[in-house]
């Protein structure tokens, strides 16, 4: 961590600014300490390597732009074993092109965070358009048995705040986190409140390991070392003991290994679930707004549900309220955290419920993975193409289903 | 069974415990590699513990990774010089980072990050071991392999010509740049320590025998055969440049082909750009 870093963003403290998603996204980086930035240039995540490039030296940090994605994320686990808080910005390709390096950081334990502002795909697909088609992607997207961390901002706000939260599980659970953002979030500019940068909960901890303390084992989160610990460190992506030392023959090895990985986070899914609920339980549930005082406005529990995040929540929240405010008894859900999947608290909030909606600027991702936690009927509501659906788009089919509940 | 007196190698101080003997085939070039790495490090009187070592994947990422008692970052195919570049950003100058990697590893799969390091004459030390072919996968065609050599994926011989890569990383602008053989080991023990002092980009291309894959291609079962084989084509530098075009023609040029001891390094520049601008100016 750099001495200049708290210096100079002390600059921003009480300050408002009305920026983009993508300079959020940079600057709550630097708040939560990143030191080291991998960049190559794609639309729509550029704004975050230029934010970095400018400020990161100014903080004392250090932004190289590499040859291609493949060595951004490589030089970014690599800085990470060095001792730095290390990061990357990137749409769907790529994305695409950093996989097997996420994999490694996996199977590694690095604490990285790897931004993802989705555009519409496949291959080039509508290069400056926002989409939301990456949800597997972050997922699947690298081979083999392992869990991942993936969060979704929907405002600028949340894309400063959801930032240094990022850095917080990297460090937590020594893991590659996914930043899922998207085109609209990341390119519209709202008001963003800075937080004081001297406040020491913004930088997470790195434990470090003692002497003879196994840093690929021993506990869920075994202790980070760094290059230069003197302690001969040995990093591999191959199958390893919890000393480090490769062993690829042996099933328990591996079992072992691969077990814990994905249960450190898998085994964490309660406390990995963020959720934005309101107007589930009628009444004035978590996050109601003013225009839900209405007269004709419901009060009973919610009997068919959006569930959505990212862009998407934002006409979702209209189209919900806006039928609240007709008498109907609608609520909504938002995932914050998409990755560990919250399927079990979703069980429960949507245990009473008649059916979910759930729109999305994909031909459905987060609907299928739904599908296996819930008992109602999980409907799509994809849109692609570009543009962010609108109120009426979700408003119109969420009346539809009101109407056919019975 | 056990009655021989055993006298232990000074440079086994070098290997981390418990690991030898290696896994590497009969004959094979890595551990003289293995052996003359640990000799300029000795040398030069480095201590390990200040070094990093960054491997990819294929046999001669295993030279360092786990032989070499040093902290290892044994890393993706073809990535390691990019990791690396991570590695040297973060660490004190005075950290030696230092890659071993295969010629498929380095110009194949890796050779955009090659040439880009070389660009940027950031402050690696690339040992590259040339073995002329892909050998852990069992011996497929690599980007050094000769023309005409029958391979497992070349099986009516290689039609396509093979890349100069000392040559070529000494275009992109590396700084040191030296080609010599695992026959050479006197030559290639000098040219590794005139590498893990200068600063810059550095280069070492290490053409090494691989008796299984590449000598099932072309015919030489024994690491003797191929010894004598680099010893007889090899010329070096000085003679070469007094020689023609049909003269080099299968030849191996060897010897220190490029060397810029001051040209601007990476990190010093980038270290001087953050210094200049920290904590200056208003967003």
């Amino acid at each position: 961590m750099t001495r200049q870093r708290v210096p100079y963003l002390s600059r921003n403290d009480g300050q408002t600014a009305f920026l983009m998603g993508d300079e959020a996204s940079a600057l709550g980086a630097l708040y939560a300490g990143c030191d080291f930035f991998g960049g190559y240039p794609i639309t729509p995540a550029s704004e975050v390597a230029e934010v970095m490039a400018r400020e990161l030296p100014r903080t004392g940090g250090y932004y190289v732009q590499f040859e291609d994605e493949l060595a951004s994320i490589s030089a970014v686990v690599g800085a990470a074993w060095a001792g730095a808080r290390s990061m990357t910005a990137t749409s769907g390709p790529g994305f695409s092109l950093m996989q097997e390096t996420v994999g490694y950081a996996a199977m590694t334990e690095t604490p990285c965070v790897i931004v993802d502002v989705q555009r519409s795909g496949p291959s080039t697909g509508q290069a400056t358009k926002p989409a939301q088609g990456d949800v597997m992607q972050a997922r699947w997207g690298t081979h083999g048995d392992h869990e991942i961390i993936a969060i979704s901002p929907w405002s600028v706000q949340e894309s400063f705040d959801l930032m240094i939260e990022a850095f917080r599980l990297a460090e937590a659970y020594r893991t590659p986190v996914i930043f899922l953002s998207d085109g609209a979030v990341g390119h519209f500019r709202e008001p963003l409140v800075f937080p004081r940068a001297g406040d020491a909960s913004l930088v997470a901890p790195r434990p470090r390991a003692s002497e003879g303390q196994p840093v690929f084992g021993g506990q869920p989160v075994p202790p980070m070392a760094q290059i230069g610990d003197r302690r001969n460190v040995h990093i591999t992506g191959s199958t390893h003991r919890p000393s480090g030392i490769r062993d690829v023959n042996s099933k328990p090895v591996h079992e072992e290994l691969v077990l814990r990985l994905v249960d450190k986070i898998a085994g964490a899914r309660e406390q990995l679930t963020r959720l934005d609920v309101r107007h589930m339980d009628g009444a004035r549930s978590g996050g109601a707004s003013p225009e839900c005082g209405a007269e004709r406005a419901t009060r009973d529990p919610a009997r068919v549900v959006v569930v959505s995040f990212g862009v998407t929540a934002r006409p979702a929240l209209g189209a919900v309220e806006a039928a609240r405010r007709a008498g109907h008894p609608v609520g909504f859900i938002r995932l914050v955290g998409i990755w560990p999947f919250p399927g079990p608290r979703l069980r429960q909030l949507l245990a009473d419920v008649d059916c979910v909606l759930v729109p999305e600027m994909s031909l459905g991702q987060i609907n299928r993975e739904l599908e296996r936690f819930v008992q109602c009927p999980v409907h799509a509501l994809p849109k692609i193409g570009g543009v962010a659906h609108t109120v009426d788009e979700i408003l119109g089919p969420l009346m539809a289903r009101l109407q056919g509940r019975r | 069974m056990n009655e021989h007196t055993t006298r232990t190698n000074p440079l086994r101080r070098y290997v981390r415990p418990g690991m030898l003997p290696t896994i590497f085939c009969a004959g094979c070039g890595g551990g003289t590699v293995l052996n003359c790495f640990c000799r300029a490090v000795d040398e030069l009187g480095l201590d390990p513990q200040l070094m990093a070592m960054v491997t990819g994947i294929g046999c001669s990422s295993w030279i360092p990774s786990p032989y070499f008692l040093a902290d290892t970052l044994h890393t993706t195919h073809g990535r390691a010089i990019a990791f690396a570049t991570g590695v040297r950003v973060m660490s004190p100058p005075q950290r030696k980072v230092v890659v071993i990697a295969g010629d498929g590893d380095a110009s194949g799969i890796g050779g955009n990050h090659l040439i880009h390091a070389a660009r940027r004459n950031v402050d690696l030390t690339v040992f590259m071991v040339n073995n002329s072919i892909y050998g852990m996968t069992g011996g497929q065609v690599a980007p050094t392999t000769p023309p005409d050599v029958t391979t497992s994926t070349t099986p009516y011989g290689n039609i396509e010509p093979p890349f100069d890569v000392s040559s070529l990383v000494a275009a992109a602008g590396a700084t040191y740049v030296a080609r010599w053989t695992t026959y050479h080991v006197f030559d290639l023990v000098k040219a590794m320590k005139a590498a893990l002092t200068h600063v810059g980009f550095s280069f070492v291309e290490i053409v090494s025998q691989c008796t299984t894959s590449y000598g099932k291609a072309v015919g030489k079962r024994t690491a003797a055969e191929f010894l004598a084989d680099y010893k007889e084509r090899s010329v070096r530098l000085s003679a070469a440049q007094k020689m023609s075009a049909e003269e080099l023609e299968g030849r191996l040029v060897v010897g220190t082909l490029k060397h810029v001891p001051d040209a601007p390094e990476f990190c010093s520049r980038l270290q001087a750009m953050t210094d200049r601008v920290s904590g200056e100016g208003e967003r």
